[in-house]
């Protein structure tokens, strides 16, 4: 059972990681519109004008 | 004498060398087009850096560099595009709501992750102990859980252990006293379990604890956020602009920021911005919003107005003396501050159920462990199960019992065109019996419509309409509400305080007063109403423009009538006003020509007799009224003060959401004690296992999270109900 030692600590950290990204996310305002984006992700302006 | 446009640069804020930026609300934004359509339109103008429109709450953020554009044209260009904008300073209040969700959801989150990490090693463990798992194995388990859980729940129990630890400095229990404990000790006593080799240990259920609460809190905070956000918006839509002197320019500035000793010019058919004394021009003021009187005053050099005043014939020069925004008549003030010290203070269900609750659960749990005591246990496992009691009794479902309902009645309200302003309204609310109405601007439309249009050639009608739309006259503008085109007439002129004139097609047509028109003495208006003479060639008409009733009002009635509601209209309005709308509503018991102590003395007398009233109200003089009632609402049309009174606000022109608001409140009153009941029978379930000294780490956890399952399921049922 030795190997426990450290594959918990690894799941733990992988863990952190994820909760790392998520705080990162929120911090840079990626939930401060939840609507919006949910609306921007169908709009095809990245397509059509390049240089608008 | 000029006139400049809008002066915006006190809206605009520096952020970063050489650039501005603002915050605008943006009105008709309805889908995902319009995004694309905004940004796009508004990153073309010269020199802005930055368009990003935020479509949760319906506010565009500007930057751009400093010189090359004027924050004007970010307006002008969203005209012309079709959407309505306007510069919008987020209120203190709200940056801190904001900042708030933030870290509520950061604990949440941690919370979150502990419990996931928490609960995957205690599964093992479970399973360990009914196989073969070795005590090292375990004993390593725990402790992993232990570095998990101590230093998550010292940073996600923030919320409850400071509310806790203010309570009991206030010398009072609140729902969180409890959950601070029963965490604290369960925390405490595995880490000396753990150290002692023992089977169980709580880390799982501490944390899972507060994960459950904090997502309770979480989406009632992000619930009272959006409805925030709407009131804030709404607000700057409202907010309205005067023309102030410099010198002997005109700058058009908003209102908040007049100063007592500027100099102000009103224009016919706008409202007065500040409280303020006449220093020239004449005119009639209508002053229903204030006093509630339909009838207009007239006014000279010298006389005092106040904000809120719709001015009618005359432009008039007046001297501010009191600031925009803080502009209350002395009487309603003093009022106002005697009602709202006078309300009883309603004790929340939520703070009344903790009141018995907390000392009950101690009572109980000091009870176990003396008891286990005398019946000769070790003193280990009798503290070991009196904390079992605490733990299983830590008011899980009790503390989402309110919360979950409140958090989905208030979508339901939000969906019902009702914004919420008191958090606890939604009980008060439902425990009304007495609905006290204002009349005017509340019963009727807060602007005056025509009312004999039935009785008029709809073609003449249209062309008085449409001659109406070159004056600004409030008359005028009421009539032209009528019209089907927004195309005014070529050649109209208006005669200041006579009329409006228009040659159409080689006939001449006149608007205006009975005099202007030629036909002095024919006509006669109805009592409270307003006539505006209308000729075209040899036809003419006497429209009637008076305040109507709002178009539901009549089966609103009938629907509270069913409901049992005891119904009244106190009105500052003449009797010869409130009586037909009385009679028309099918309401016997009205007062008419009430001063605003009137008011209260009279919902003061209900109250004694052990009536809930309602009071709903717009007017500056029922802001008192509101605040004495047990709950108020106010029409979103209302006057800021009396807004700002009420415990919630309605939208639109219908009163279609008073009867909804009712609805809502009832059911979610009923769901709450249901929900109170559930957690009751759960605790006289799980208490005497937990006593018994049965409870294992699982149970403890399959209860908990059962338990909150059951009431924040019933809660969703505050949703359902067509209105």
């Amino acid at each position: 059972m030795n190997v426990l030692i450290y594959l918990i600590p690894a799941a733990v950290g992988l863990g952190l990681l994820g909760l790392v990204a998520f705080l990162w996310a929120l911090r840079s305002g990626q939930y401060s519109d939840v609507e919006g984006a949910a609306l921007r992700v169908l709009s095809d302006d990245d397509i059509e004008g390049h240089g608008g | 004498m000029t006139e400049t446009a809008l002066d915006l640069s006190l809206y605009a804020k520096p952020c970063g060398p050489g650039t501005l930026e603002m915050d605008l609300a943006v009105e008709g934004v309805a889908c995902g087009g319009c995004i694309a359509r905004i940004e796009g339109a508004v990153r073309k103008l010269p020199g802005v850096t930055e368009a990003r429109l935020n479509f949760t709450n319906r506010r565009l953020h500007v930057a751009w560099c400093e010189g090359v554009l004027e924050p004007a044209q970010i307006i002008e260009t969203l005209q012309a595009n079709g959407y309505r904008g306007h510069p919008f300073v987020p209120l203190r209040a709200e940056e801190e709501e904001a900042a708030t969700a933030r870290r509520l959801t950061r604990y949440l989150a941690v919370a979150g992750f502990a419990t996931m990490n928490i609960m995957l090693l205690s599964v093992s463990v479970w399973s360990g102990n009914a196989s073969d798992i070795t005590p090292e194995t375990r004993d390593f388990f725990h402790w992993a859980s232990a570095l998990i859980a101590l230093p998550a729940a010292a940073y996600a129990g923030q919320p409850f252990f400071t509310s806790a630890w203010r309570a009991l400095r206030a010398r009072s229990l609140n729902m969180d006293v409890p959950i601070s404990l029963g965490v604290v000790l369960a925390l405490a006593m595995s880490v000396i379990e753990t150290a002692n080799h023992a089977e169980n240990a709580y880390f799982d259920s501490a944390i899972m604890l507060l994960f459950f609460l904090l997502v309770g809190r979480t989406l009632d905070h992000a619930m009272r956020r959006k409805t925030r956000a709407v009131a804030g918006n709404l607000a700057a839509l409202k907010a309205e602009t005067a023309r102030r002197f410099v010198g002997d320019e005109l700058v058009s500035v908003p209102v908040a920021v007049l100063e007592a000793g500027d100099r102000v010019l009103v224009k016919p058919g706008e409202r007065v911005p500040a409280d303020g004394q006449v220093i020239g021009g004449g005119s009639e003021i209508d002053e229903s919003l204030i006093t509630g009187e339909t009838a207009r005053r007239k006014v000279a050099a010298g006389a005092n107005v106040y904000a809120g005043s719709l001015n009618y014939s005359g432009a008039l020069t007046l001297r501010v003396t009191a600031a925009g925004g803080d502009s209350v008549i002395d009487e309603i003030e003093h009022l106002l501050e005697k009602a709202a010290s006078a309300r009883s203070a309603t004790r929340r269900l939520a703070d009344r159920a903790a009141g018995v609750y907390a000392p009950v659960v101690h009572v109980t749990a000091a009870l176990t462990f003396v008891g286990w005591l005398i019946a000769g246990a070790s003193l280990h496992d009798a503290v070991v199960t009196a904390i079992a009691v605490l733990i299983i009794t830590c008011p899980c479902a009790l503390s989402l019992a309110i919360p979950a309902v409140q958090v989905v009645a208030s979508g339901a309200l939000f969906r019902a065109g009702v914004i919420l302003n008191a958090g606890d309204a939604v009980e008060r609310l439902a425990e009304a019996d007495t609905v006290i109405f204002d009349k005017t601007g509340t019963l009727t439309l807060p602007e005056p419509r025509i009312s004999n249009a039935a009785d008029i050639d709809p073609e003449l009608l249209q062309v008085a309409a449409r001659l109406a739309l070159t004056s600004r006259h409030p008359l005028a503008v009421a009539l032209a509400r009528e019209a089907q085109t927004r195309m005014p007439y070529d050649g109209a002129i208006e005669e200041p305080g006579q009329g409006v004139r228009a040659v159409i097609d080689g006939v001449e047509a006149r608007l205006g007063s009975a005099e202007f028109c030629g036909l002095a003495g024919r006509l006669a208006a109805g009592p409270g109403a307003s006539l505006i003479v209308f000729r075209y060639g040899e036809r003419s008409a006497a429209l009637a423009i008076e305040q109507a009733l709002r178009p539901d009002a009549v089966a609103v009635m009938k629907r509270l009538a069913a409901m049992k509601f005891d119904l009244r209209i106190l009105s500052g309005d003449q009797p010869g006003a409130v009586a037909p709308i009385a009679a028309a509503l099918g309401i016997t018991q009205w007062r008419a020509g009430l001063k605003p102590a009137d008011k209260i003395a009279l919902i003061e007398d209900l109250k004694h007799r052990g009536r809930r009233v309602l009071m709903v109200g717009d007017g500056l003089n029922d802001a008192p009224s509101l605040a004495a009632a047990h709950v108020s609402l106010s029409p979103i049309s209302a006057a800021d003060v009396t807004q700002a009174q009420a415990d919630a606000v309605f939208l639109g022109d219908r009163l279609g959401p008073v009867a909804d608001a009712i609805g809502i409140a009832r059911r979610a009153r009923a769901l709450m004690t249901q929900n109170l009941w559930l957690a009751a029978v759960y605790n006289g379930i799980a208490v005497p296992v937990a006593i018994a000294g049965l409870v294992t780490p699982l149970i403890a956890a399959l209860a908990m999270s059962g338990s909150s399952m059951m009431v924040t399921l019933n809660a969703l049922r505050a949703r359902g109900g067509r209105s």
